[in-house]
């Protein structure tokens, strides 16, 4: 579980981040909606130990991140895996070795061993015979699910996703979303993913927070969004023509 | 201001690249991987221009010797000064500071603009560290570069003064070793070192602390290569007065 309280940041005078409170609870998919420019990345990065803030706490089960000692950041960072928005593999590292890479560095695995946990892992997001392949060779869906592997092949806690389906089609968006919920429930992992796709928050919103200029507007989870009144948020949520039409039709009793 | 702060910036950036080491096994990948780049993939480029160029000292000195009183010897020991002392270790490291230096730049750039250091950073790994510490330790052998650059350089010379009927082969041999000072030997590598550090160090700087998208990845090359031969010719200057004036 990860609590953020109170958190405050702010860059070049300008307040970004504005007393956000929530807790980020374990075994379910939080995630993090808004506007761009609302903060979610910089609330993310914040939770990451990438931006320090100004004010406030983050609590990783309880603990004060900043209370840390150097030693215990570095393991708390061991159990962090991160899917960046462009999937950040290595490029000069082939599939294999992408996601071999965070148990080369943190275990001392036998090569045998490291090679059984990695095909395990490509088997889980079906990528099994990819191995070999670069990045530069592979699809953007096939990219963004190496790099859930990637994510997941240390057996993480903590499971961080910078818009994990953004520039893919709705399927295979779908696909991806549907494996990080499996994972987060499989593992027990607190997964907190960062998105502006409302067919996302539809599929795997289980605790939502909806953040507006820095504030955040609305909490709830995905059965409550689409039947709130409050004006930011349906504004928001109803953006797009299709769940326009969607509420229309609700509304008409369709 | 601006440049104050890049300075310290710099400096700051060479103090966390000695921080938290990488694992060694890693490293060790990492540092033949970055040998074979930055040094091997050098040889080639570097070996023909210090053939040519002393090709082309030599005919120079040699046209330039209308003094019959001024032995053909001369032809020799001029190429042999300005190869060892200036165009090896200085002109060579000027190229490479626009064929090594705008690599190391591009890649470490490339690698800010796609995540891939922020993947670095997230997974708890010192990414200065893993990502210039190897160059630093790959370009400790950049000396062996200048090295056979002196060799060929001096061989050009002598193909080019000999075969090209200026001067007899042993008159060239006898040029070459006539008022031979070691410690300009010691002068021109302990300059090609500094070198060396510059040439690993600005470009991974201007890759490193980058903004923006591949464009700007274009802009920080030009600018490291602008930096790093900038920084190469007043090193060049200081050390030279310090050592040989």
């Amino acid at each position: 579980m990860i609590e953020v309280k109170d958190l405050h940041k702010s860059f070049n005078g300008e307040e970004i981040l504005k007393g956000i409170d929530f807790v980020f609870e374990s075994g379910k998919t939080n995630l993090i909606i808004g506007q761009s420019g609302s903060g979610k990345s910089v609330l993310l990065k914040c939770m990451l130990g990438l931006f320090k803030p100004d004010q406030g706490v983050i609590e990783y089960n309880g603990k004060a991140y900043s209370n840390f000692t150097d030693e215990e950041q570095r393991e708390l960072r061991k159990e962090i895996g991160m899917v960046f928005q462009g999937g950040a593999l290595f490029d000069s590292m082939t599939v294999e070795e992408n996601v071999m890479f965070p148990l080369r560095m943190f275990t001392k695995q036998r090569k045998k061993d490291l090679k059984n946990r990695v095909a395990e892992v490509l088997e889980r997001v079906n990528l099994t015979g990819s191995e070999n392949k670069f990045p530069a060779e592979i699809s953007g869906g096939m990219q963004k699910r190496v790099s859930i592997a990637r994510a997941i092949v240390n057996k993480p806690k903590y499971l961080f996703c910078d818009e994990p389906n953004s520039g893919l089609d709705p399927k295979t968006a779908t696909v991806i979303d549907n494996l990080i919920q499996e994972i987060t429930k499989e593992n027990d992992i607190t997964t907190v993913i960062i998105t502006h796709d409302m067919n996302s928050v539809l599929e795997i919103g289980e605790r939502i927070a909806f953040l507006k200029d820095g504030i955040l507007a609305w909490k709830g989870d995905k059965s409550q969004i689409f039947k709130t009144d409050d004006k930011t948020v349906t504004d928001f949520v109803y953006s797009s023509n299709l769940f326009q039409k969607v509420r229309k039709a609700q509304q008409q009793g369709m | 201001m601006s440049y104050l702060y890049s300075i310290g910036e710099y400096f700051l950036m060479i103090k966390g690249v000695f921080g938290r080491m990488t694992k060694r096994s890693v490293l060790k990948e990492l540092i033949f991987k970055e040998i074979n780049e930055l040094i091997m993939g050098s040889l080639g480029i570097v070996s023909f221009i210090s053939f040519f160029i002393g090709g082309v000292v030599a005919i120079q000195t040699a046209l330039n010797l209308n003094n019959p009183l001024i032995p053909k010897t001369l032809i020799a020991f001029a190429a042999r000064q300005s190869i060892i002392l200036e165009f090896a270790p200085t002109f060579i490291s000027i190229i490479m500071a626009g064929k090594v230096g705008s690599f190391i730049t591009s890649s470490i750039g490339s690698m800010r603009v796609t995540e891939q250091i922020d993947a670095l950073e997230v997974m708890g790994i010192n990414s200065l560290n893993y990502l210039i510490f190897p160059k630093i330790v790959a370009m400790l052998t950049y000396p062996f570069v200048i090295a056979i650059s002196m060799f060929l350089g001096i061989m050009g010379a002598y193909a080019a003064a000999v075969f090209g009927g200026f001067v007899g082969s042993d008159a060239f041999v006898t040029g070459l070793q006539d008022g031979f000072i070691g410690f300009h030997v010691v002068y021109a590598f302990f300059k090609t070192f500094l070198f060396a550090m510059i040439l690993a160090t600005i470009p991974a700087y201007h890759g490193y602390y980058m903004k923006g998208g591949a464009l700007e990845v274009g802009h920080a090359s030009t600018t490291s290569f602008v930096w790093t031969s900038v920084v190469i010719i007043i090193v060049n200057y200081i050390v030279t007065q310090l050592l040989l004036s």
